[in-house]
């Protein structure tokens, strides 16, 4: 499993425990339509992501994010701009 | 045909359903308003008890006196700002006189509450900086860091060891650091760990803002505040707050005494953009603000009044929020049932605010009322009275919630106490803690 991948693992794990074990979540899951979280819901996702990965995700990344692969994307970017 | 408002649809069916319900909180209309504590509503006598007039100084005569004597002299309204139009004399000496009150080098005025954290904020940290947010922060503060150029993060409400390791991950970073937190949460009324909160930004040399809205003339001996009633005003860089609350009237501001603060004036776009306030409001402001130091019984008679509503709601086993303060919040899950307590209160007489979500923390419906030094025992007892009635009528209370909240109630009641001179310690349940809720709503992707 290369990194990318262990990033997208990571992410789906934090997010079933959300959104629930049968929510289906691929790479193109819009994160705010298509798994009936509030924007609460999805902040303490994010603050999940930022323990788990040891990064802060500043807030207007997340403005960018639309899909999961967005957000893999995303945190990659940010874990090789801390290292 | 589209429309312009069809994205609109669900808040419309959301307005709907709450009218259909009974009212929309949107659609109360206060026809005469008889006092600090009560106003008619469609006609009928309501007492007021979600309007944040803490100490209950809107129809003070001087206050009054002073406003009309500047209409008269000064006229309505300044037609412009201070950049482009110039500084009245009232503006320069209600500067100065904050600046005096908190025994800081220098204050700015800004047209509103809003306005003094988006005006603020925005130009303290720009390009480089970093600002570094409580997760349940007010919506001027989520404006705010739209308007600026730093980039933000967000912290888990009340939670240091989060904000810990977010300044921790930041070093070696040039930009200045900036923390935004508030004394009192306008949802639940629990109070910012401030003694932890300035060890941290101590350790990784950080700014500290503290927006004092609703505690000022609310907390500490001389009424400015959780700073001053924790002892730690030396350690705060700067502090933002308004008018609109203990003041009685329309204004907001911002206090440091780090020497250079004038150059905000020149960066503040929503202190350059936008009409200064008008004559007559700063003449209130300044009179209610010179009672506020001296205003001892008042604070006394609402921490009394607020520790009646609290303790009262509590032992009927009713769930608030973690800490005493001037603002009671009932925490429900059920919609309609947080819908009908609010409708029955309205209906016996009564206003408090129905808050929903996602504007609260962890999805809560919160019948919040903020309590006014103005307010009586009776009322208070009848406000207690009424909900209990209503609570039990709709299932929200048992006798075994009442029970249990009593016990509860003896091992934890050092609420009592948190306006004493001594030391006050903040504190929020493990469940504010470890969770982060927020009232602005800020979203992932904005779009
Ligand atoms: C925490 C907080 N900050 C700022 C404001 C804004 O104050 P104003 O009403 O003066 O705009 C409010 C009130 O709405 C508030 O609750």
């Amino acid at each position: 499993m290369n990194g990318a991948e262990a990033v997208m693992l990571e992410i789906q794990t934090h997010l079933r425990a959300r959104a629930g074990e049968s929510a289906i979540i691929g790479p193109d899951t819009n994160i705010t339509r298509d798994l009936g979280l509030d924007s609460l819901a999805i902040m303490d996702f994010i603050f999940d992501l930022e323990d788990s990965f040891d990064i802060s995700i500043p807030m207007e990344r997340i403005a960018e994010v639309q899909t999961l692969a967005d957000l893999a994307k995303a945190i990659e970017v940010l874990q090789k701009e801390a290292a | 045909m589209s429309s312009i408002f069809d994205k609109f649809a669900p808040l419309q069916e959301q307005h709907a359903s709450l009218t259909a319900l009974g009212r929309s909180p949107a659609d109360i209309e206060f026809q005469e308003i008889i006092s600090p504590t009560e106003a008619t509503l469609n006609g009928k006598r309501t007492i007021l008890m979600g309007t944040n007039n803490y100490l209950g100084l809107t129809f003070d005569a001087e206050a009054v006196d002073a406003a009309i004597e500047s209409l008269r002299t000064e006229g309505t309204g300044t037609t412009g700002s201070r950049i482009a139009n110039g500084s009245y004399d009232g503006h320069k000496e209600l500067e100065k006189e904050l600046a005096e009150f908190y025994g800081m080098r220098s204050a700015i005025l800004f047209s509103t509450g809003y306005q003094a954290n988006l005006g603020a904020i925005a130009a303290l940290a720009g390009r480089d900086d970093y600002l570094l947010i409580d997760a349940d922060s007010h919506a001027s503060i989520y404006d705010a860091c739209r308007l600026s150029d730093a980039q933000v993060i967000r912290f888990r409400h009340n939670d240091p060891q989060n904000l810990a390791r977010k300044l921790e991950r930041l070093e070696g970073t040039s930009g200045s650091k900036l923390i935004v937190v508030e004394s009192i949460y306008s949802m639940l009324g629990d109070m910012a760990p401030l003694k932890e909160f300035i060890e941290i930004k101590k350790k990784y040399g950080a700014y500290l803002l503290i927006d004092e809205a609703h505690s000022l003339g609310v907390m500490g001996a001389q009424g400015r505040g959780l700073c001053e009633q924790t002892g730690l005003e030396d350690d705060v860089d700067f502090i933002t707050g308004t008018f609109s609350k203990s003041i009685g009237t329309v204004g907001g501001f911002l206090v440091s005494n780090l020497p250079g603060l004038d150059i905000v004036r020149f960066v503040s776009r929503p202190y350059m953009f936008t009409a200064s306030p008008p004559p007559s409001v700063v003449a209130s402001a300044r009179k209610t603000l010179s009672r506020i130091a001296g205003a001892t019984d008042l604070r006394k008679k609402l921490w009394d009044n607020a520790a009646q509503l609290y303790n009262g709601l509590k032992a009927a086993g009713f769930e608030l929020g973690p800490t005493l303060s001037p603002i009671v919040a009932i925490r429900l899950s059920d919609p309609e049932k947080a819908i009908a307590l609010w409708n029955g209160l309205l209906d016996a007489g009564i206003y408090t605010n129905l808050a929903l979500p996602p504007a609260t923390p962890f999805g809560w419906y919160l019948l919040r009322s903020s309590i006014s030094a103005a307010h009586t025992p009776e009322q208070i007892a009848l406000a207690v009275d009424v909900c209990t009635r209503i609570g039990k009528e709709l299932g929200l209370i048992t006798l075994s919630n009442s029970k249990k909240a009593e016990a509860e109630d003896m091992q934890v009641n050092g609420a009592k106490t948190l306006n004493g001179a001594s030391e006050k310690r903040p504190f929020s349940t493990s469940e504010s803690e470890s969770a982060a809720p927020t009232r602005a709503g800020a979203p992932v992707a904005r779009a």
